[in-house]
């Protein structure tokens, strides 16, 4: 059931900028408050949080409907290590997009920390008290998150070279809205 | 390949070059929100760095409040809470706490007749899962009014310069109170006999929504006897430990938790600045303390004592300093679990667990 068209399905399309907002707001405010010690800090550490698990649902539901409706083809002339990086980088950033929120989780687990989000919701510990759990995390999360904002500069770079240099209706594929000359001529 | 292109090919160094800018905003924004480019800001490293003797900071310690020991028991509460929190904790009712006695100061070998303020952390849970930490001193008030002056007041006191902390006092007249209290406060001999407060204020929410900026107190119920700091000297540098073990050993240590709540206008963002005399205070419970445990196996040891760490019902003020502590914490807690290496510390393996 892939799809044939040029296009994501609107469903798609809808939770690749919903995500795609969601992620960039996570990761500035990651950086922004573990840099501060001003009031703010309480608020966005609680909106870091509350988004982290936003962002592993949404995740696991834009995996399930990526099976089901699958992804337009690749230009047909995209050069290979072009075909391959796009491959990589897309497991990449699902990868991150959910080992991220479980890395964060599991490192409060191991720090003995309660998870509360906003609206008081309370999730259950998913890894016993560990200092040594607790380091290990702390780095792969930190690291990590650099890691995925560098790949979330690449994608944005990428995305504008299809758009604007390439022009070969990738960019179109996952635009919110549809451009000029993309005038669904399917139907 | 004939490409199907609508538009003339356009020359790309245009548009690699707008795709290159558009990539360095991002980056370059990024390193804004990171601190990267504001050198003035001070982050929560530069704090914990600040509280480190010249000397170094002592690796696998808590970056303050480094000597201790831990303790368990339970929180009775009266009920009289549930007037001005809906807090689980305040319902009458026993819950269990675990907490750690401490003194104020970075070397987690410092002799106790060195060591002017005298800390508990404390953690308060109910069944739900919810739980209540808090760090309190002995202090009645806070020497500085904000977290800036704070880090000014640790650098300054770090400073080789002579004049440093003479023009810190006479830029922050706050200050002077601290020093009345560490002179003429008298000393006591036992943790059991310490009082310990939040200092900085927070918000009671109640059942029906509203809310009262509250701070709290832990009053001893011990006896309280007044001590030189040169008998206390005398007594042995690691004292007080010993002397809560014993009394606790031979019977629970009790403190009541005392809520005054502020008038309209008291500051409620400067702890510094005790409320006035004649506030409304409510008795909530007693802490008792049933058990202590050496730190190093301790329950207290992995614990944060973050004092934003709060059940629902009890929320921060506009007292700055929970949020700049919450984010000193954190720090001091992500760089003692990463050194656990040196802390002097054995792993208990299942045919070594204590009986």
């Amino acid at each position: 059931m892939s799809s044939s068209g040029k296009r994501f399905t609107v469903l798609q399309r809808s939770l690749h900028w919903l995500m795609a907002a969601c992620i960039l707001a996570m990761l500035f405010i990651g950086v922004g408050m573990v840099s501060t010690i001003m009031p703010k800090y309480v608020p966005l550490l609680a909106t870091h949080k509350t988004l982290g698990i936003t962002i592993l649902v949404l995740a696991l539901i834009r995996l399930a409907v990526r099976a089901r409706y699958g992804a337009p083809a690749l230009p047909a002339d995209l050069p290979e290590p072009m075909r391959l990086a796009a491959h990589l980088s897309h497991y990449a950033l699902y990868a991150l997009m959910i080992g991220m929120p479980l890395i964060g989780w599991a490192m409060m687990s191991a720090g003995a920390y309660p998870v509360v989000l906003y609206g008081g919701i309370r999730l259950p510990a998913i890894l016993p008290q560990s200092d040594e759990l607790h380091a290990l995390l702390w780095s792969a999360h930190f690291y990590l998150a650099f890691a995925f904002f560098a790949l979330v500069l690449l994608h944005l770079a990428a995305a504008l070279f299809h758009a604007l240099v390439r022009r070969d209706g990738v960019f179109e594929s996952m635009a919110p809205v549809p451009s000029r000359d993309d005038a669904a001529p399917a139907e | 390949m004939a490409q199907p292109s609508p538009s003339p090919p356009r020359p790309a160094l245009g548009s690699l070059a707008l795709i290159a800018v558009i990539v360095a905003a991002g980056a370059g924004a990024f390193a804004f929100t990171a601190g990267w480019l504001s050198p003035d800001r001070i982050t929560p490293t530069k704090l914990v760095d600040a509280l480190a003797p010249p000397t170094g900071p002592a690796l696998g310690h808590r970056r303050n409040h480094a000597k201790g020991i831990c303790f368990t028991g339970v929180f009775e509460a009266n009920g009289n809470g549930t007037q001005l929190s809906r807090a689980q904790v305040f319902a009458t009712g026993q819950y269990p706490v675990l907490g750690r006695f401490n003194l104020g100061t970075p070397d987690p070998n410092a002799p106790d007749a060195t060591v002017r303020v005298r800390g508990m952390g404390l953690q308060l849970s109910t069944p739900g899962g919810e739980v209540w930490r808090t760090a309190m001193i002995d202090l009645p008030f806070f020497p500085v009014a904000t977290p800036e002056a704070f880090y000014e007041l640790l650098r300054n006191s770090h400073s080789k310069d002579p004049e440093a902390m003479k023009n810190f006092a006479a830029a922050h007249p706050e200050f002077v109170a601290f020093g009345d209290w560490a002179k003429s406060a008298p000393w006591t001999a036992s943790y059991a006999e310490d009082a310990f407060h939040s200092l900085n204020s927070f918000i009671f929410t109640d059942t029906s929504g509203g809310e009262h900026a509250v701070r709290w107190s832990l009053l001893p119920q011990a006896q309280v006897t007044s001590i030189t700091e040169a008998d206390l000297a005398k007594l042995g540098p690691n004292h007080l430990e010993q002397d809560i073990t014993d009394r606790v050993a031979k019977a629970p240590q009790r403190w009541t938790l005392l809520v005054t709540l502020a008038n309209p206008g008291d500051p409620t963002a400067d702890p510094s600045k005790a409320w006035p005399e004649g506030r409304r205070t409510v008795e909530v419970g007693t802490l008792v303390v049933q058990k202590i445990e050496a730190e190093s196996d301790g329950p207290c040891r992995d614990i944060n004592f973050d004092p934003t760490i709060l059940p629902s019902g009890i929320k921060v003020s506009d007292d700055p300093f929970p949020a700049a502590r919450s984010s000193a914490y954190a720090k001091s807690y992500d760089l003692r679990t990463s050194e656990a290496k040196y802390y002097p510390y054995q792993p208990q393996t299942a045919t070594g667990a204590q009986p």
